[in-house]
């Protein structure tokens, strides 16, 4: 039974993350997209909770995973024949590389994790400030790299043409898939020892953990898990540029990390879901919408405002995110304080 | 271009980053508070600047200025709930303000850039043989020390000083000796807006065009250089503005033409190296030691 209990942590997120999908798909056409769009990036959020939340150091580097990953599964599915003619520069072992749906987000995966791997070995040394910097960093050199070297990146033209996989199936599964190995790895011996460390370093290094050792390990676990998100990504918009995937999207995935409840997976997904939602349902606002009888209409440009505004005072109001950064708790049973 | 002269345009972009680093590292300081919306307190000066058109130099000045105080002052009291939030919560906090501002301002100003025109007389250069300085480096120069000089006086000559520092050591200890934490903060962002204000009228010389990002994209930079600089010392992170804005310009000098694209990655790079070998800032001297069990 405590078994069961504990898994809610889990299963709960996941039922709520179906629910949402399925209320999704029974929306119109236009919202649908939106719908989806909102798993995925929810999907990036919990790939940036895995080092972020386990640690407690700040990344603002994940999005360059996010970004390798979505290029890298966008120029592997991308046939030959296009690719040569939009990029006469590009290496030819990328052009002639035509892979499957499932392959090329297992590329995007582990593009994410050799590059966090390697970006990781020196900034796991870094904490606060510092280690927030030096993320900021990479991705701001990742970005400069993707815009212009045109042997391995798009420079600055639209990557075209990606096969638009990326539905209700496979946003969700893809979801659900990036959720599990977080929970997994939480559970496990290094996650515990991770957040050993984030709680006391001191502590945790007087009983024999190597907390730089265990943050590399999560950097990298979490680097392929946005790697693979930005695979969805791709596979959802059909073509992008190295702006999408660059500050903009760095700043919202990590204020939703953080509205949510930085330190809980079922924060992570909630953060994901909430504002994505919100900020889907005031873009439809912007063009007139109708919610069960009510007319809903916001001038133009305000959704960015409300956005703001409410996580502002989400966070005045809850200083630890929406959930508190704590896991879901399974609602039916008295307490025993045995889990 | 020789070497003199890149020498020259990278003090000129050091000081001004320079001068946006010290706001940021006096309100750090004080309240350990990382400002992102700091950037959003030059773009309001520097729309203030294009609304007073119509007046003249002086009072564009005092108003972009006073402006610029106002919206610190708000800031100070929109972020009082987070001053015992976890520090990834007060940054988040901070940056969702600078959001709302940019969006704002693109509401009700749009993307597209518009003129300032202040004082554009001071963008013009004069000549010292082969070299071309312009009148607005020597007086940012001029201004920035003056600046710095102050708030370094400030901050260790007087009683307001003292009890910023206090208040810096712990909040709480510095209520218990008296310290009125609130009318201190009050004060160290009312600084700092101060700092923006003259900021943007250095700023709005060279740069004439306000759009929405237009203090942001100062204020990266100038926060990079804070942190490697040194967050803990006044000095430190100011120097360290500096350092990202010549080493910009140096950079730029010294890669070659085809490689020069990637000038942000050289920057950066360089920005990640020195993080790691001196994790407490460039400008600090010694090591923080470690908390004993």
């Amino acid at each position: 039974m405590s078994e069961w209990r504990r898994s809610w942590e889990l299963v709960g997120p996941a039922l709520l993350v179906v629910l949402v999908a399925v209320g999704g798909s029974l929306t119109s056409r236009g919202f649908q997209y939106q719908v989806q769009s909102v798993l995925v990036t929810t999907a990036i959020v919990v790939g940036i909770y895995v080092f972020v939340g386990n640690s407690g150091v700040l990344s603002f580097g994940h999005v360059s995973f996010v970004a390798l990953g979505a290029f890298a599964a966008g120029i592997s599915s991308v046939p030959a024949q296009s690719l040569a003619t939009t990029f006469p520069q590009m290496a030819t072992f990328l052009i002639d590389l035509e892979l499957g749906n499932v392959s090329s987000l297992l590329v995007a995966a582990v593009v994410g994790a050799a590059a966090a791997f390697l970006v990781g070995v020196p900034i796991v040394r870094l904490s606060g400030l510092s280690a927030g910097i030096a993320t900021f960093a990479v991705l701001v050199i990742s970005n400069n790299v993707l815009r212009n070297w045109e042997l391995i990146g798009p420079g600055a033209k639209t990557l075209p043409l990606v096969p638009r996989t990326t539905g209700f199936v496979q946003a969700t599964v893809g979801l659900l898939l990036v959720m599990t190995v977080a929970y997994i790895y939480q559970r496990s011996r290094f996650g515990r020892m991770l957040r050993a460390g984030r709680e006391d370093p001191v502590a945790a290094q007087s009983v024999g953990i190597d907390t730089q050792r265990q943050r590399l390990g999560a950097f990298t676990l979490s680097g392929a898990l946005a790697g693979f998100a930005g695979g969805l990504l791709v596979h959802l918009l059909g073509s992008i540029t190295t702006q999408q995937v660059y500050l903009d999207l760095t700043f919202v995935t990590l204020a939703m990390l953080v509205v949510g409840g930085i330190g809980s997976l079922w924060g992570a997904v909630v953060g994901g879901l909430a504002v994505a939602g919100l900020n889907a349902l005031l873009g439809e606002a912007e063009r007139g919408l109708s919610l069960l009888g009510v007319e809903l209409a916001i001038p133009t440009g305000a959704r960015l405002i409300v956005l703001g505004a409410v996580m502002l005072v989400v966070l005045m109001l809850e200083p630890d995110g929406i959930t508190g950064s704590r896991e879901l708790r399974w609602p039916f049973a008295a307490t025993d304080g045995s889990s | 271009m020789n070497l003199v002269q890149a020498v020259i345009d990278a003090v000129a972009l050091g000081v001004l980053y320079a001068l946006v680093a010290l706001g940021i590292a006096l309100l750090f300081g004080v309240m350990r508070l990382v400002n992102f919306a700091y950037g959003e307190l030059i773009t309001t000066a520097a729309y203030v600047l294009v609304l007073t058109r119509s007046l003249g130099a002086p009072w564009r000045a005092v108003l972009a200025v006073a402006a610029a105080i106002a919206l610190a002052a708000i800031m100070e009291l929109a972020f009082r709930p987070f001053r015992n939030a976890s520090p990834a919560t007060a940054l988040i906090a901070t940056f969702a303000v600078s959001f709302l501002l940019q969006s704002a301002a693109t509401l009700a100003f749009g993307t597209q850039g518009t003129t300032i025109e202040f004082l554009p007389g001071l963008n013009q250069a004069f000549h010292l043989g082969e070299l071309v300085i312009r009148w607005i480096t020597l007086i940012s120069l001029v201004v920035g020390s003056a600046l710095l000089a102050a708030v370094a006086l400030l901050l260790s000559r007087t009683d307001l000083g003292l009890q910023m520092r206090a208040v810096a050591g712990g909040l709480r200890t510095a209520r218990i000796l008296g310290v009125r934490a609130n009318r201190i903060m009050v004060a160290a962002f009312l600084a700092s807006g101060f700092i923006a204000g003259m900021v943007a009228l250095l700023l709005s010389v060279q740069r004439p065009l306000a759009n929405p990002s237009y203090g942001f994209l100062v204020m990266v930079p100038a926060l990079v250089g804070v942190v490697v600089g040194g967050m803990d010392r006044l000095v430190a992170g100011t120097l360290g503005g500096f350092a990202v804005g010549f080493s910009t310009v140096m950079l730029g000098f010294f890669l070659p033409a085809n490689a020069r694209v990637f000038l942000n990655s050289a920057l950066f790079a360089l920005v990640i190296v020195v993080l790691l070998v001196k994790p407490n800032g460039l400008f600090v001297r010694g090591r923080r030691t470690m908390e004993r069990v």
